[in-house]
């Protein structure tokens, strides 16, 4: 039996009712869509780099808790980090919330983490895998400039369509 | 009365009759509902999705593969024989199902999508020109849209949709004036996945009729729950898919009269939907067969004819009037439940409760009922224009079936009681 507890902690339901730097930014310097075709979220990740830093962040979009409160926490977590700390913070994420051993060999150290540690109970329930990384792929997208898309649904077993 | 034999009760017993309509022991036909997940007993409402097998189809599929496997419409051997006389006694008995005329006008195909993609890229190529007209319905399934976009997209032809209204119903005063001289054929869904609205098909095809314009109707939905008449409807086309009428995935049908489908060229090209063959020249088989090329899949058409006997015991009538009153009972305790709004308020409607909670997205709704296991499904149900015609992004939707309990509904209630608690 998996935890609902460990999934929809307290902080993710907060953000989910209270999304930080949830705006639009006409002056962004990067921007990013993202979509989930399966669930139907949305996002768009906005940027204001400064030089190799992202000195601004913020999102706007749709979605379950579970990706809202991921956009809004990312938001805090990468708001003044170099582009290379951000995508390292990425990657740690992405391992803990798949449940896989971090690049070194070692399970992810939540205190690496931070606040983003209250994504730990996502790994339990491998279908909700995209709704966190759905934000964090857009990020990077942002990041690389791409005009692209993100899509997620490749992060669950199989993507599909069903009556 | 011995209810739980499957193999004893012939149809038309008293059986039929409400009176003796008995889930749980219904229920024991079924083995997949004999289990707990994630430490809780299954309470399955995803019927809509995929219905689940009775026992009797199970053993079909087993008998088949361990007594008569083997190839159709070939071979003399006794194998072959018994294989193709199950084969086209399922045939058989999908005519009987439809009420169609002819065996002959019944083609088996993998399922509802195949069927209407199998019409669309026969009957549509050969008869759609540039500025030709599809009337489909706002509330379709994907698969009553895309191969008809396919073939405008590929003639020049225009898509035009039947709007509803905020129940879901189909809006017919608007139908009628849809329908011109350029309108080449009317394809709508019996009963809607998403909303559960039951269309007035009847009226839709003598509408259609009398502009001389062909029908096909999408019964995925239908097939399961009512009644179904293809003479008395006179509708042209009607497709539907084992797998929602408690038989095997993979397999489906499409209707067709007679006469269109021996005026319809050929969907693939194989073996089995010839009469002989040079280098030169072809000459098809006669229908069914000229739309059945290759080996096709025997046993899930032996396991749809299972499933097809299955439900006649039970009795569509008493299916139907079984369901209705869980359909009222559910939506009566669920409306109670404060924020929860459904989604398809149609008078006409099938066990499909589709709804939404205020501020509260349907992925969280389905993935807390999980863990109380109770399986529904969540989001836009291949139908995203019925999504956007209602202003939302998804909907958590039960789907009910003649082996849900007014129990299990409760443990429903609950479910979503506690998602909005832990939203609170």
């Amino acid at each position: 039996m998996t935890d609902l507890h460990g999934l929809y902690q307290e902080v993710i339901l907060d953000h989910n009712k209270k999304p930080r730097n949830f705006r639009a930014m006409p002056e962004a310097s990067h921007h990013a869509d993202g979509f989930n075709r399966l669930c139907g979220d949305r996002v768009t990740i906005f940027l204001k780099m400064d030089g190799d830093r992202i000195s601004d962040v913020s999102f706007q979009g749709s979605g379950c808790a579970i990706s809202t409160a991921s956009a809004s926490i990312l938001t805090d977590a990468v708001k003044g980090k170099t582009r290379v700390e951000a995508e390292r913070l990425f990657e740690t994420f992405h391992d803990l919330v798949t449940g896989h051993e971090s690049g070194n060999g070692k399970r992810s150290q939540p205190q690496a983490l931070g606040k983003l540690a209250v994504f730990s109970g996502v790994s339990e329930f491998p279908a909700r895998v995209k709704c966190a990384s759905l934000a964090w792929h857009t990020l990077h997208n942002a990041l690389q400039g791409s005009a692209e898309v993100v899509s997620t649904e490749t992060e669950e077993q199989v993507p599909g369509e069903i009556r | 009365m011995a209810t739980t034999s499957r193999e004893v009760l012939p149809p038309n017993t008293e059986a039929r009759t409400s009176g003796n309509f008995d889930v749980y022991k219904i229920r024991e036909d079924f083995p997949v509902l004999k289990q707990q997940v994630n430490g809780k007993p299954l309470v399955y409402l995803d019927n809509a999705a995929t219905s689940q097998k009775p026992q009797s189809v199970l053993d079909a599929l087993d008998h088949y593969y361990t007594r008569d496997n083997s190839n159709v419409h070939r071979g003399v051997h006794e194998l072959s024989q018994r294989a193709t006389k199950a084969y086209e006694d399922a045939r058989v008995k999908a005519q009987h199902f439809l009420n169609a005329r002819e065996s002959r006008e019944i083609i088996f195909v993998r399922g509802t999508t195949e069927a209407i993609n199998l019409v669309a890229m026969t009957y549509g190529r050969k008869n759609f020109g540039a500025g030709d007209e599809v009337i489909i319905s706002a509330l379709e399934h994907h698969s009553n849209i895309v191969p008809w976009q396919i073939l405008c997209e590929e003639k020049g032809a225009v898509l035009r949709v039947i709007p509803m209204n905020d129940a879901g119903e189909l809006l017919l005063e608007e139908f009628e004036k849809l329908l011109n001289q350029r309108t080449r054929i009317v394809a709508v869904a019996h009963v809607s996945n998403a909303l559960g609205t039951i269309n007035p098909i009847g009226k839709i095809i003598e509408i259609a009729h009398r502009a001389h314009v062909p029908v096909l109707i999408d019964g995925a939905q239908a097939a399961p729950h009512i009644k179904i008449d293809v003479q008395g409807l006179d509708c042209d086309f009607y497709t539907l898919s084992s797998h929602k009428l408690f038989g095997p995935t993979g397999i489906g049908v499409l209707y067709g009269k007679a006469a269109l489908l021996e005026a319809m060229p050929p969907y693939q090209g194989g073996g089995d939907m010839i009469s002989s063959v040079t280098f030169e020249k072809t000459l098809y088989n006669v229908i069914p067969y000229k739309f059945e090329a290759g080996t096709p899949n025997i046993a899930d058409v032996i396991g749809f004819g299972a499933g097809i006997d299955y439900v006649n015991r039970v009795g569509l009538e008493n299916i139907a009037a079984y369901e209705h009153t869980l359909l009222t009972y559910a939506t009566e305790q669920l409306t109670k439940i404060p924020g929860l709004r459904i989604i398809g308020t149609a008078k006409e409607k099938a066990a499909v409760l589709s709804f939404v909670l205020m501020g509260i997205h349907p992925h969280d709704a389905g993935t807390i009922l999980d863990q109380e296991g109770i399986a529904v499904r969540t989001g836009h149900h291949c139908a995203q224009p019925v999504m956007q015609r209602f202003g939302i992004p998804a909907t958590t939707r039960a789907s009910l079936a003649f082996y849900n309990t007014k129990e299990e509904v409760n443990a429903l209630v609950v479910g979503v009681k506690k998602v909005t608690e832990i939203f609170a």
